[in-house]
């Protein structure tokens, strides 16, 4: 015993030495990591994305521009510079500058406040990718969640007119979220049992959400609006059922409550996965299933309740458009609508990180705002072509959050290879 | 033919950085025509990094490598191969449904007619090679057919084909039984006699010293010294390895084993596939001892493991823990009836890497008070928790909140040892729990376990050394094809353990 204490010192000095291991076991290995660690998928993003820290994201974005602006400049040939500075106008932004007075500060305003409602959404729809995806699944049902969110929302909103202002907003949002988790939830409790893959079942679902809302507002369908009986639509939400707007004019669109909904749900999120037993066992399940399972968690009730809580998110986005500017659903909404498909690329560009979310959803509301045919002024930018370039731009977005880790992985390659030549080099001179 | 005079290589100054540490630190190292020299080294010292520098896979930052007497550049593992350097790897590169033929000319098959595999000179011409050399396997087996040591073979046959004079030998012992070990060992010495020269990394200290004509000691990515193996002892090169005397053998007392803590009865349990991998087992741990299962890879003892875990479901039979029938019940519900479990894979199973050491600690618990209430997480009470057991249990490289990813493999195991042995199991399932650590390591791992048992637990050391399973093991069972075959005590040699896991035990047809 005493023979060991004595030992004690060095070891400790060793064992400190020992610390940053060279990576043993005879793999090239460009990402630093030991080659006998094993990784699940979401494991490995989640290094690589820490390896990059703020920055990838940020390249993303600019890269993400930079290309767009080169297809104006290709297309158009004007400027893409006087492009991206109308499209910054066109979302609002030019709000927080103090020298915009008079009539483009009103009219900066209310452009912003599109911008923000815009946000309010893609936070929420965001989310409802971002939570799945820290459980390692992949979400692509949020459009689904959001239709059946919208839908429930929309036909306690326009029903029961009488009711306590309160309380009926109250009831019909939550009814969208509960009502998103259990469509979610149906993907959550295939993939528990039987395994089902979530893409899959998650897209399916997406299609069944669409044309059940067609059958319930189209011509003949049983929530069709009651007066205007040739127009394939909802009830208008009725007045008490809407989300008071607490700045701008209610006529003209204005920023609704949602907003402050949007920023509670972040706030949720972060609790959620930071501060319960349920965020924790939902990250292990998502860096590590086996680990879990040998740690005693059950892996298949986390897989549902992730996806329950991430429909939940969708459906409340669905239900806070509804009852905040909206108001009623046509079936062209409803087979039109991509929204929560831009919560995806949110979400990868967010790092499905609440803060992240948080911007990266500002950044495509503005996208999306700014580049809308009404804002966008025909001389600098063609308005018809103004939206293909948000959608261009959210194309390069998720190409490059997938491919971000073949960037640092080229990174650490071009760096080896300079050594090399700097060594070959060296070694030739004599 | 050899000429034991002619150096054959000769690194000289290599040092290789990489970030935040120095792999290789000015190492020089030769090899004489026909000799062994073994390279010798805990995990981390430097041992694969200079081999890889040699196979062309990195490249040094200093220093220069020497080949029959010209200076070469290794760029690529083909100009290695081209300057007749062969590498077998620790982990085989077979490809499974080809034959043995057919995956030692690959890349460079022998074609007739245009471009057209020739696969009977294929088979002469690995028959010849496999001949001369006196390593027996037949070219038209399927590689998934034959055994581990055949395997093997077949990795020195496509170094040798491709005309290799110098042969890296990669921890080659590691994956075979006593009796492998000993064939392998005469392959060495019938090659060394016909010219080649040999390159043996290990840090098995009785190997080396059996094996090599020479040894190398590296440590911290230092060349140490290199001395004549004649002469050399397992306690002095354990000395040089790890710079301080080391215990090699486990200090304890005599076992006092009483109540049975675990029982297993008439278990069955298939895997996967279907297959039935556990067929009527049944064993006892009592408290106060420890019980040694030994036997081969894939003889049903991960089966064996997840079944007494609750992380697979028995076809049938009855597991108990300290009394108490959990058969059937979940992995947590095995834990709460007091099981310990420190899993065989600490990477893919005992940790989350990407979790904190404070989180992973909380992995069985978390869902309990201090942890948590009603659901809500203490995070500072996980990191307190974390902090003292990261202080008893030595863990060094990182506090509580530092990723368990970034660990070295010694310091992953004692948060697994940690976090098993803080939760006061009566019994503890130890499965391979020294794999892929060093000397220093093993010894803390090995020195805990014994105090756990005279603290009165129950362990059940599952694992595939037998040096291991001899040192610390009150009693030994040995597991072939999902039964005990038989129990042995501390007493028993290599040996007889060893004819006891192929099935000798037995019968004689398993002994042919």
């Amino acid at each position: 015993m005493s023979d060991h204490e004595q030992g004690g010192e060095e070891a400790r000095a060793e064992d400190e030495r020992a610390r940053e291991r060279v990576p043993e076991g005879g793999a090239v290995d460009p990402s630093g990591m030991g080659p006998e660690v094993k990784q699940s998928i979401l494991g490995r993003y989640d290094v690589a994305q820490k390896a990059g820290g703020l920055l990838a994201p940020v390249l993303t974005a600019l890269l993400a521009f930079f290309i767009g602006g080169l297809v104006v400049l290709v297309t158009t040939g004007s400027n893409p510079l006087t492009t991206y500075r109308a499209i910054f106008d066109g979302a609002g932004f030019n709000w927080f500058f103090p020298w915009v007075t008079g009539l483009e500060r009103a009219n900066a305003a209310s452009n912003l406040q599109q911008t923000l409602i815009l946000t309010t959404t893609l936070v929420l729809t965001g989310l409802a990718v971002a939570f799945a995806f820290r459980c390692g699944l992949f979400n692509i049902g949020g459009q689904g969640q959001y239709i059946v969110g919208a839908v429930l929302a929309v036909w306690i909103g326009s029903s029961f007119s009488g009711m306590n202002s309160l309380l009926h907003i109250l009831i019909a949002a939550i009814a969208g979220a509960i009502c998103g988790a259990l469509w979610a939830g149906i993907a959550g409790f295939l993939k528990a049992t039987v395994g089902a893959h979530e893409v899959i079942s998650t897209i399916m679902l997406n299609w069944i959400a669409i044309w059940v809302g067609v059958f319930l507002f189209g011509l003949g369908g049983p929530l069709q609006n009651d007066t205007q009986t040739y127009v394939p639509i909802s009830n208008d939400v009725v007045e008490g059922a809407r989300l008071p707007v607490f700045w701008g004019d209610p006529e003209l669109q204005g920023l609704h409550i949602g907003f402050f909904v949007a920023i509670g749900a972040l706030v949720v999120y972060w609790l959620i996965l930071n501060r319960t037993t349920l965020g924790y066992g939902v990250k292990a399940v998502g860096f590590n299933p086996e680990a879990a399972r040998y740690g005693g968690i059950n892996v298949s009730r986390n897989y549902f309740l992730a996806m329950a809580i991430s429909g939940a998110f969708a459906g409340l986005a669905g239900a806070v458009d509804v009852l905040g500017w909206q108001f009623r659903l046509s079936t062209n909404d409803i087979q039109g609508a991509t929204i929560a498909f831009v919560g995806i690329a949110v979400a990868l560009l967010g790092r499905n990180t609440a803060i992240g979310v948080a911007l990266a959803a500002l950044l495509f509301g503005g996208l999306l705002t700014g580049t809308s045919t009404r804002n966008l002024d025909p001389e600098i930018f063609k308005p018809e072509l103004a939206s293909n370039l948000t959608l261009l731009i959210q194309g390069l977005v998720v190409l490059f959050v997938g491919a971000d880790v073949i960037v640092l992985w080229l990174l650490a390659r071009l760096h080896r290879t300079k050594k090399h030549a700097r060594h070959e080099a060296e070694a030739q001179t004599p | 033919m050899a000429d034991a005079s002619r150096t054959v290589l000769e690194m000289r100054h290599i040092t290789k950085r990489f970030p935040g540490t120095v792999a290789n630190d000015d190492v020089d190292f030769d090899l004489r025509e026909g000799e062994v020299h073994a390279l010798l080294g805990e995990n981390g010292a430097g041992k694969s990094t200079l081999m890889n520098i040699l196979y062309g896979l990195y490249h040094p930052d200093e220093g220069e490598i020497v080949i029959s007497g010209k200076p070469v550049q290794l760029g690529s593992p083909k100009a290695a191969i081209d300057a007749g350097v062969g590498m077998v790897h620790q982990h085989f590169m077979l490809i499974p449904v080809m034959t043995v033929a057919e995956n030692i000319v690959l890349a460079e098959e022998p074609t007739h007619g245009g471009g057209f595999l020739d696969l009977s000179e294929a088979n002469d011409r690995v028959r010849e090679i496999s001949e001369r050399f006196g390593l027996a396997v037949d070219p038209k087996s399927r590689i998934e057919d034959i055994t581990v040591g055949q395997q093997q073979r077949v990795e020195i046959l496509k170094a040798l084909y491709r005309n290799a004079d110098i042969l890296v030998l990669d921890e080659p012992t590691a994956v075979l039984t006593p009796q492998e070990a000993g064939e392998l060992f005469e392959i060495i010495r019938g090659l060394t006699d016909q010219g080649k020269s040999i390159i043996f990394i290990s840090h098995k200290l009785n190997e080396v010293t059996e094996v090599a004509d020479r040894i190398t000691v590296l440590r911290r990515g230092k060349m140490i010294e290199t001395i004549p193996a004649e002469g050399a002892t397992e306690q002095s090169l354990a000395r040089l390895m790890v710079g301080r005397e080391v215990l090699l053998r486990v200090d304890k007392s005599p076992a006092n084993p009483t109540d049975v803590l675990l029982g297993v009865e008439d278990l069955h349990v298939f895997d996967d596939r279907g297959i039935e991998k556990v067929r009527g087992l049944s064993l006892d741990v009592r408290a106060g001892e420890i019980v040694g299962l030994a036997g081969i890879d894939g003889n049903g003892q991960t089966e064996l493991i997840d079944a007494m875990t609750g992380l697979r479901k028995a076809a049938s039979g009855r597991v108990s823990v300290a009394g108490e029938d959990v058969t059937g019940e979940s992995a947590y519900g095995h834990f709460k009836s007091g099981l310990g479990h420190i899993p065989e894979d600490r990477q893919r199973r005992g940790l989350v890497l990407e979790f904190s050491i404070a989180e992973n600690i909380a992995l069985h618990d978390f869902r309990q008070a201090p942890d948590s209430r009603a659901g809500w997480l203490f995070p500072n009470r996980l990191i307190a928790r974390a902090t003292q057991l990261i202080k008893d249990f030595d863990v060094r490289g990182g506090n509580a909140q530092s990723r368990a990813g970034g660990l070295s493999g010694g310091n992953q195991q004692k948060v697994v040892l940690a976090r098993e042995i803080d939760r006061d199991p009566k019994v503890l399932i130890a499965a391979q729990p020294t794999r892929g650590l060093d000397v220093g390591a093993i010894e803390f791992v090995h020195r805990r376990l014994v105090e756990e048992r005279d603290e009165g637990r129950g362990i059940l050391l599952v694992s595939l050394e037998l040096e291991e399973i001899l040192s610390l093991s009150d009693r030994i069972l040995v597991i072939y094809e999902g039964e005990i075959v038989g129990e042995y005590p501390p007493t028993t040699t290599e040996e007889e353990l060893g004819i006891a896991m192929t099935g000798g035990g037995r019968g004689q047809e398993a002994a042919a």
